[in-house]
């Protein structure tokens, strides 16, 4: 990817990361008087780390241990038929599970929002939350649904034809947001 | 992963423990309240059975049903078979209706290969004869693993009439590709005679074998192919190779029995040795549907090639 076309340009690096989810944590425990009655559920894979994340920001600033879990949603998604059949992330929900609680899902990046349209169904699925909000670290716009996140990281502009890509820690061995510019089509 | 599932022996390794762990991931739906997933909707699975079975035929019609698709049950008791159809009709008939997965159960094997050129969607072979029924094969996996962890450098010995049994030709097959080392014990008479090229050894003593065992496999004694004298008497072969309280105490702690039913009690296995603790038999049988459908997934969830 080192031709000039396929640029690879860092957009956050580690610390960014790190004060985007601080701020989403407050804002949580903010807007949701004090995060009692939650439940973090990341959509996999980096979704889920994420979530496990602002669940340990919570903890720390408020004192409230969240229940943290992971919900998947490639049995759920509307381009199934358009791929060959992808693996299946992991799904865990908490032991109290979701209903009459708010369900914050988490996402590294907000797109189209097919897949938070797709983690509405599944959720349908495993109870009946009180109410759903929805965070994500990076929000690239381009939405082709009525999905907004309630916690955004960073609004990001970004080209249609462009790619954005989040590494973590746990999984990648390194943290940024990536910005991968994209032939046009 | 090919279109088709025919034989245990087309599935890579990688393909293997795809399934494996997809069944891993579904197996977590089965413990929810809601245990159905839209994922097949509009999708058709016609259950062809010309052989009666009663465990594979509902675990595929759970499977199929718990994805979303439609299911047509196709019995050979009641269609035109009886009138003389032929296998070849059949199919187009079901080509016809737009079956984009035909499940197939057969007296004669090679029929669900002759059946993958004849329809357009995906064919799974539910048993063909003495050949093969690798679904099977997979959830004998699948729960060994659940039981054992990875398979790799395990010891997997299966018992019984091995000459008839398609669990058998599936399970040496699919166990090697994953890396275990699987030991035939049967009579001789019991044994096909190209056992030589299998990639598994074959003893004749049972309590030899035991001991080392992580798994022990009892196969079916298959009296309604038994067109001829495999062994002097039921009684003869349940002292040589059932599985009975006294073997069972020779075999390691940890080890499990498995049987893939319908069993005989008191012939290859006794019924206490059936239902003790150390038995998988009734996990088996819920592991069917967890891992069907994770093979109906991963055939008709993504493009059709």
């Amino acid at each position: 990817m080192s031709d000039a076309r396929n640029a690879v340009r860092a957009v956050l690096e580690g610390p960014d990361i790190n004060r985007a989810l601080t701020r989403i944590a407050h804002e949580i425990i903010e807007r949701t008087k004090g995060a009692g009655n939650i439940v973090l559920l990341g959509i996999p894979t980096r979704g889920a780390t994420l979530a496990v994340r602002l669940g340990e920001r919570i903890a720390q600033f408020e004192g409230v241990k969240v229940p943290v879990g992971s919900l998947d949603i490639t049995m759920y998604r509307d381009d199934l038929r358009l791929r060959p059949a992808r693996p299946l992330g992991r799904t865990e929900l908490p032991a109290d599970g979701v209903d009459d609680r708010t369900v914050v899902l988490v996402d590294d990046v907000l797109f189209s929002g097919r897949t938070v349209r797709a983690a509405l169904d599944a959720l349908n699925d495993v109870g009946r939350p009180k109410a759903v909000q929805l965070a994500t670290l990076v929000d690239r716009g381009h939405r082709e649904l009525p999905i907004r996140a309630d916690y955004v990281g960073k609004n990001l502009p970004t080209a249609k034809s462009e790619q954005v890509k989040v590494f973590l820690e746990e999984i990648d061995g390194r943290e940024a947001v990536v910005l991968i510019k994209g032939e046009e089509k | 992963m090919k279109r088709h599932l025919i034989s245990a022996g087309d599935l890579t390794r990688q393909d293997a423990l795809l399934i494996l762990d997809t069944a891993d991931e579904l197996a977590r739906v089965s413990d929810r309240s809601i245990k159905k997933l839209p994922t097949l909707r509009g999708r058709t699975v016609v259950n062809l059975f010309f052989e009666d079975s009663t465990r594979t035929r509902i675990s595929f019609e759970a499977a199929a049903k718990r994805l979303s698709a439609d299911v047509i049950n196709f019995s050979a008791k009641g269609s035109s078979v009886s009138k003389g159809e032929s296998l070849k009709d059949t199919a187009l008939t079901l080509q016809a209706m737009g079956a984009d997965a035909v499940v197939i159960r057969h007296s004669a094997s090679g029929a669900p290969h002759r059946l993958a050129t004849w329809v357009d969607g995906s064919v799974v072979n539910a048993g063909d004869g003495t050949h093969e029924h690798p679904t099977q094969a997979l959830l004998d996996a699948f729960t060994m693993r659940r039981r054992l962890g990875a398979l790799d450098g395990r010891r997997i010995t299966i018992v019984g009439d091995v000459l008839h049994s398609r669990v058998a030709r599936s399970n040496v097959l699919l166990l090697n590709t994953l890396g275990a080392q699987v030991t035939l014990v049967a009579p001789p008479t019991l044994l096909p005679v190209t056992v030589d090229s299998w990639p598994c050894e074959v003893s004749y003593d049972l309590d030899a074998v035991l001991p080392k065992s992580d798994v022990i496999m009892m196969l079916r004694v298959q009296t309604e192919r038994m067109n001829a004298s495999y062994f002097p008497s039921a009684r003869e072969y349940s002292r040589r190779y059932g599985l009975d309280r006294d073997r069972l105490a020779k075999m390691a702690d940890d080890a499990i029995v498995m049987h893939p039913g319908p069993m005989n009690r008191g012939v290859e296995i006794a019924a206490e040795v059936a239902d003790s603790a150390r038995s998988t038999i009734v996990e088996q049988v819920a592991n069917g549907v967890t891992i069907r459908m994770a093979v109906l997934y991963l055939l008709l969830g993504g493009e059709t090639q």
